[in-house]
């Protein structure tokens, strides 16, 4: 099934000179097992497309249930020379929280309660 | 086994120190590590500087230990920030003013040397190119238009300050993370070489210096921000570190927020680029191995990260004069709160186009709608908002330009669409700062690294 990124994930975003970088966290093993499926740098290109992101590169940490995404290039050449309003890309994590992905039904944060 | 307890200050420059109090209080800290300066925080005091030479420094640093003090010398604490900015010495002489007014005495201590404004073309002299380290742009591309360039200097100073015996360390540009690496050498007795161990200091250091980040602030997620107890009350987080490089996360007791895995890892990989290979002046980094174990209670044991041999040049970042920015904003209420502001956008840009000014880029956002999600805004609601606000900028080399676009705005409010809202004046020019970060030989870098001591 489609699923959302925040209904299975936390995130949390930051600037470093004109890069965008994210922290996408599980908040289980069997999401990060999907999410290291799922999330890739070609779908995480197409979804900041309009912030005009360069390379995206990611890393997985097996260790945090993570996945280090860093977007090149996104952020209109930094902070302190960008015209956006969220122009320390503080809410890029937000956005990548929009994301959906094809997961399992049965992850524990899909389950009823 | 000795321990160490260090407390989060300041995560940046206008943060607040209040939390710091319950740390002293009640944490148990012996050393507080404050950090003052974002990466383009020397910009804004630069300005500060060209206007008076004796200023440069973060202003927040000294009214922060001058309330802070009797406290923190009564129960032996111990301050490392990087306040001094761009004239640490400025920043020194400016507390040691105030603790004479007051009777107090503290060895003050001041890093600085980490200034290379003045030495760019010695640097290129000495065989560094200096291009920037992401775009491969040269220097000479924006030589002219440098406001400051500063190399980010390791803990290997601000140990000597302490083996000074200084009370109060007030630094430069350092690694963030060096503000609290630095009292885990000088207290534990690590050697330079002991990479594993730095590396562990390094992960204290980056998990402290962003103030509430370590402890349940700014907790990226849907739904569970809600369940951050009494923000109002956040306490920042304490690190308290064994010998080996173990280290035990925790919060004073009484306070907000939340100490947990979750909230860690979140500050963890904040800000990092390669987590296999996070740079510092004094180690290098990698998280891959770290180890989490959350006891509850708001303690997390951290321990298993590995270090490479530092690296053979520090990094330096500048800022350069690139440019204005003008911005107009006004808001409308419903009916077609959105559409009433595409209709504003669509007439300034005409108005724009008609007078023939030179601007490079236009920025339009709908604030209440897409300002933060952009392309990810849900488009469901659109047409239905309450009210939504416009927000334009523009970006040109011309101060005046940027002013004028402003002004474009206010004339909309009798003579555009209607139900305005927001008349609360005309936003002038913002100058605009592109980042240079660069390289160079720390052989260039450290020889002028300077500690000085005053005791008053």
């Amino acid at each position: 099934m489609r699923v959302a990124l925040w209904k299975i994930a936390h995130a949390r975003s930051g600037d470093k000179a004109d890069r965008a970088d994210i922290g996408l966290f599980a908040w289980d093993a069997p999401t990060y097992a999907v999410l290291k499926r799922e999330v890739t740098p070609e779908r995480l290109a197409a979804h900041f497309r309009d912030m005009g992101a360069g390379p995206v590169e990611l890393w997985p940490l097996d260790n945090l249930l993570a996945i280090k995404i860093v977007l090149n290039r996104a952020l209109q050449g930094g902070a302190a020379r960008s015209l956006r309003m969220d122009n320390l890309g503080k809410a890029v994590a937000a956005r990548l929280l929009r994301m959906e992905i094809e997961a399992p039904a049965d992850l524990p944060r899909l389950r009823a309660p | 086994m000795k321990t160490v307890r260090v407390g989060a200050g300041l995560g940046f420059y206008g943060d607040s120190w209040h939390p710091v109090r319950a740390s002293i209080e009640r944490g148990g800290v012996q050393y507080i590590a404050s950090d003052h300066l974002s990466e383009l925080t020397l910009a804004i005091l630069q300005k500060d500087r060209q206007k008076d030479a004796s200023a440069g420094y973060a202003r927040d640093g000294v009214p922060m230990l001058v309330d802070l003090w009797p406290l923190a010398a009564k129960h032996g604490v111990k301050f490392i920030l990087n306040a001094g900015g761009l004239n640490p010495q400025g920043a020194r002489e400016a507390l040691a003013r105030a603790f004479r007014d007051k009777g107090w005495k503290a060895a003050i201590a001041t890093v600085s040397g980490d200034s290379v404004l003045e030495r760019l073309d010695e640097l290129r002299a000495a065989g560094e190119p200096l291009i920037h380290m992401d775009t491969g742009a040269a220097l000479d591309t924006v030589r002219g238009r440098m406001l400051f360039a500063n190399a980010y200097l390791g803990a290997q100073p601000i140990v000597r300050a302490l083996e000074q015996g200084a009370d109060i360390v007030l630094t430069g540009r350092v690694a963030d993370a060096a503000l609290s690496l630095a009292p885990l050498v000088h207290e534990l007795g690590w050697k330079w070489d002991e990479w594993d161990k730095l590396a562990q200091g390094l992960t204290v250091g980056h998990l402290l210096e962003c103030s509430g980040q370590g402890s349940g602030g700014n907790f990226g997620s849907a739904e569970e921000w809600a369940r951050i107890p009494d923000y109002a009350h956040l306490g920042y987080p304490i690190a308290e570190v064994d010998a080996d490089g173990a280290a035990l996360f925790t919060k004073a007791p009484g306070t907000g927020g939340r100490v947990s895995f979750d909230t860690l890892r979140q500050q963890l990989l904040y800000e990092v680029h390669n987590p296999h290979a996070y740079f510092s002046p004094d180690v290098v980094l990698d998280m891959g191995t770290l180890k989490f174990d959350d006891q509850g209670g708001d303690r997390v044991r951290v321990t298993g990260a590995s270090g490479a041999a530092r690296p053979e040049r520090l990094k330096i970042v500048g800022g350069y004069q690139d440019g204005w920015m003008g911005t107009g904003m006004i808001g409308f209420s419903w009916p077609q709160a959105y559409a009433k502001c595409a209709k504003a956008a669509e007439t300034i840009k005409t108005l724009v186009a008609e007078r023939g000014w030179p601007i490079e880029e236009t920025n339009v956002e709908y604030i209440g709608y897409d300002s933060l999600l952009g392309a990810q805004a849900d488009p469901t609601y659109r047409d239905e908002l309450n009210e939504c606000f416009l927000r334009m900028t523009i970006r040109t080399k011309e101060r005046k330009v940027a002013d004028a676009f402003g002004r474009l705005f206010p004339w909309l409010g009798l003579s555009g669409p209607p139900y305005v809202g927001s008349m609360k004046g005309v936003q002038g020019a913002k100058e605009l700062l592109g980042i240079w970060p660069t390289l160079a030989k720390r052989g260039l870098i450290e020889p002028k690294a300077d500690i000085a001591v005053e005791r008053i």
